[in-house]
């Protein structure tokens, strides 16, 4: 496999009045061609950040990438002028966010917006460009594009918006496509439509997928690969199988244990993870996750673990614990 | 099942809002059928599940059977006693035994009263306890929910989102209430803190006998939670069963199409797994289809579908459904 997408050392800060906010702290992954990478953890844990930077989205001030690279065809995004990075933008790699409706304006067309998008960075004629979106809103599942496609966004639900910026951002054949909680707002048989729909795609157009989420349902069924953040780093990441089958972070172990399973014949009593994640303005100095975690030792307090490979496919955990070997606190 | 095993009782319970159209004369020009002729019990010390989806009424369903809302139509009796005939005194006094938990741990509390003050308001406004006795019940009431009793001075601002739905759920127990509608209440929570705010529930049902009706769209944590589960869609309850049963052995395909949505947090079984999905989206609920509110997407649909309603039966022992496809 080719790697597509490579990170390294990424860092962003934000300096607000309240000090410096350490939302992105030296994460690294790669992403190969045609892969599907799910990056999971609670809310504020530096997911929407950390892909923010890779496209240059963060806003600064307040915002600022303060170290790593993202190379992408040989070249670091990081150091790229603006109007060349626009062109990579919603070109090779598209993004979708949580609220469609952000993403759309109010007063254009469904139609008119993705015509646009395909007049701009295809280099279409209104005419092709037309035919094109009514092709694009068919295949993301619209019924009745061809009636529908001069409807203004509020005149569609919150599944045909997500639907319809799926179009948009597949209208120029995006090498990469990166969603950010595309489903969170939506009810589960929509989400399960949308899931299905860019699944279906990805295999078609074979493009990579870099899915953000807090749900560790959606991730099992989509991925190949996952990353688990906790206070903008990187505590684990494994091959999708590996990483439920095989957890190794006291963190990743929480989460999967907190979560009650549809299929689960008997119920067991779901287990908490005590206490709430730190203040990114005010992290400790050594591993982020200690004030809540069971197996901690004297060395977590001083020194934070790097990220080690601990098992098969290259499966990394930032801890200095080995949890098999370990017996639990109390 | 015997009458007193039976702490609620809702018979034929409609809950419309008018749609009214002028400024100075309003007239009504069409209703919401948020909740639609719905029939069933909550038994005593049970946890009852309601699931569906956005809009279907669930919310609706829960205030009209505490009277937040005065039914269009129908019935609740709340220990043999009919709820939407009591008016003034009688209701209050009712009231006192039965409460609400809300989604939104944000916007339920008042953000200018202290955590003393939220907590401690029912005791008051019922002439409970005052003065020294209100305060010892506060901060009684804030160790129980897990909350150290010296925060009674603070504000909700200072309190993250499972803290503040803690301080929720120690208000709703001010008054020893048998029965609480939990409204959604870990849905605002981040994963790890959902399951400290439901095994909190837990504890609390057992040690205090409490009476849940549990509403949800998550049916993973509701499975979880509940002894018996109703699902919603349109105003209408589908189906209704013991949770294992239902989960086993859907018999309603919305039921089942809501099933195969839900996601598994297990790539081993996920990659297995079929789902049902629907085409399109829910109705308004101001313009149901006719016949079966599900005919429109339902993948299973009979020409008797578009005519007639189905009615809410019981199909085998405790398992209730709504659809002509079940004899
Ligand atoms: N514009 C901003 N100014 C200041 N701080 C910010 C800004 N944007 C993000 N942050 C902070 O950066 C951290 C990481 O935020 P991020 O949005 O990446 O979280 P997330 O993991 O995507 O969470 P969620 O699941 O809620 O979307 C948070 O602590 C957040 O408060
Ligand atoms: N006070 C009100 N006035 C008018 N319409 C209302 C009112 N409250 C609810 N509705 C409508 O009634 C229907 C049912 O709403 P309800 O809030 O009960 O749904 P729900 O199942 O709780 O949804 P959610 O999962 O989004 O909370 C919706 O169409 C809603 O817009
Ligand atoms: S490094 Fe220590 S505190 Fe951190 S997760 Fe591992 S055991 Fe827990
Ligand atoms: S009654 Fe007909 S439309 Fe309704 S759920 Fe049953 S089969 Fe489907
Ligand atoms: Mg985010
Ligand atoms: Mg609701």
């Amino acid at each position: 496999m080719t790697t597509l997408l490579e990170v390294k050392g990424l860092k962003t800060r934000f300096y607000t009045q309240d000090g410096v906010v350490h939302a992105v702290n030296g994460i690294s992954y790669t992403l190969d061609e045609g892969e599907t990478l799910g990056i999971v953890g609670e809310s504020g844990c530096g997911k929407s950040v950390s892909v923010l930077s890779t496209m240059r989205l963060i806003p600064e001030p307040p915002g600022k990438i303060v170290g790593g690279q993202v190379i992408f065809e040989g070249e670091d995004l990081l150091k790229m002028p603006m109007d060349e990075i626009r062109r990579v933008r919603g070109n090779k790699i598209a993004m979708i966010f949580q609220d469609p409706m952000t993403s759309l304006n109010p007063v254009l067309t469904i139609g008119r917006q993705v015509e646009e998008a395909l007049e701009l960075h295809m280099g279409m004629s209104r005419s092709q460009a037309r035919q094109r979106a009514i092709e694009l809103l068919q295949m993301v599942g619209i019924p009745q594009a061809e009636d529908r496609i001069d409807d203004y966004p509020h005149q569609f639900s919150g599944g045909m918006r997500q639907r319809v910026m799926i179009a948009m951002a597949l209208s120029c054949n995006p090498q990469i496509l990166i969603a950010d909680e595309p489903t969170t707002a939506l009810d589960v048989t929509i989400q399960a439509q949308i899931v299905d729909l860019v699944k279906r795609l990805r295999d078609e157009i074979g493009m990579a997928v870099i899915w953000i989420t807090h749900d560790l349902g959606i991730i099992a069924g989509l991925a190949d690969k996952v990353i688990v953040m906790y206070a903008g780093y990187i505590v684990e990441t494994a091959p999708v199988k590996e990483l439920y089958g095989d957890p190794r972070h006291p963190y990743t172990i929480g989460l999967l244990g907190s979560l009650p399973r549809l299929d689960a014949h008997q119920s067991r009593r779901l287990v908490s993870i005590e206490g709430l994640p730190p203040d990114l303005i005010d992290l400790p100095p050594g591993c982020p996750f200690a004030p809540r975690c069971n197996y901690i030792i004297d060395r977590c307090l001083e020194e934070n673990p790097p990220l080690e490979v601990v098992g098969p496919n290259n499966h990394r955990i930032a801890c200095w614990v080995d949890v098999k070997a370990t017996p639990k606190l109390q | 099942m015997t009458e007193d095993n039976v702490l609620v009782r809702v018979e034929h319970l409609k809950k419309y809002f008018p749609i009214t159209r002028g400024i100075i004369f309003q007239r009504q020009v069409g209703a919401i059928k948020a909740v639609d002729d719905i029939s069933f019990n909550i038994r005593r010390g049970e946890t009852l599940g309601l699931v569906g989806e956005s809009g279907c009424g669930k919310s609706t369903t829960g205030r009209t059977i505490l009277q937040l809302y005065r039914p269009t139509a129908g019935s609740v009796f709340f220990e043999g006693q009919d709820l939407s005939k009591m008016k003034g005194e009688q209701l209050r006094r009712m009231r006192r035994k039965m409460q609400m938990i809300f989604q939104d741990p944000y916007a339920s509390l008042n953000p200018r009263m202290t955590v003393g003050n939220i907590v401690g308001e029912p005791l008051e406004v019922h002439g409970v306890a005052r003065g020294k006795e209100r305060r010892e019940r506060v901060q009684e009431l804030l160790q129980l929910v897990g909350l150290n009793p010296y925060f009674i001075n603070r504000y909700p601002h200072e309190f993250s989102g499972g803290q503040r739905q803690r301080i929720g759920v120690a208000r709703a127990l001010a008054l020893n209430p048998s029965f609480i509608v939990c409204d959604e209440p870990i849905s605002a929570l981040d994963v790890s803190i959902q399951a400290q705010v439901v095994n909190l529930l837990e504890d609390l049902q057992e040690e205090f006998g409490l009476t849940y009706l549990f509403i949800a769209h998550d049916l993973s944590m509701v499975r979880h939670i509940s002894d018996r589960v109703a699902v919603m869609y349109l105003g209408k309850i589908v189906e209704l069963t013991d949770r294992n049963e239902l989960y086993n052995n859907p018999l309603h395909p919305y039921t089942q199409a809501l099933l195969s949505a839900v996601p598994i947090p297990d790539p081993v079984v996920e990659e297995t797994r079929k789902r049902i999905i629907l085409e399109g989206d829910v109705p308004s609920p101001a313009n149901p289809p006719a016949g079966c509110n599900f005919s429109t997407r339902c993948p299973r649909v009979l020409d008797v579908c578009h005519e007639e309603e189905p009615e809410f039966k019981e199909v085998g022992p405790e398992h209730w459904v709504a659809c002509h496809l079940i004899a």
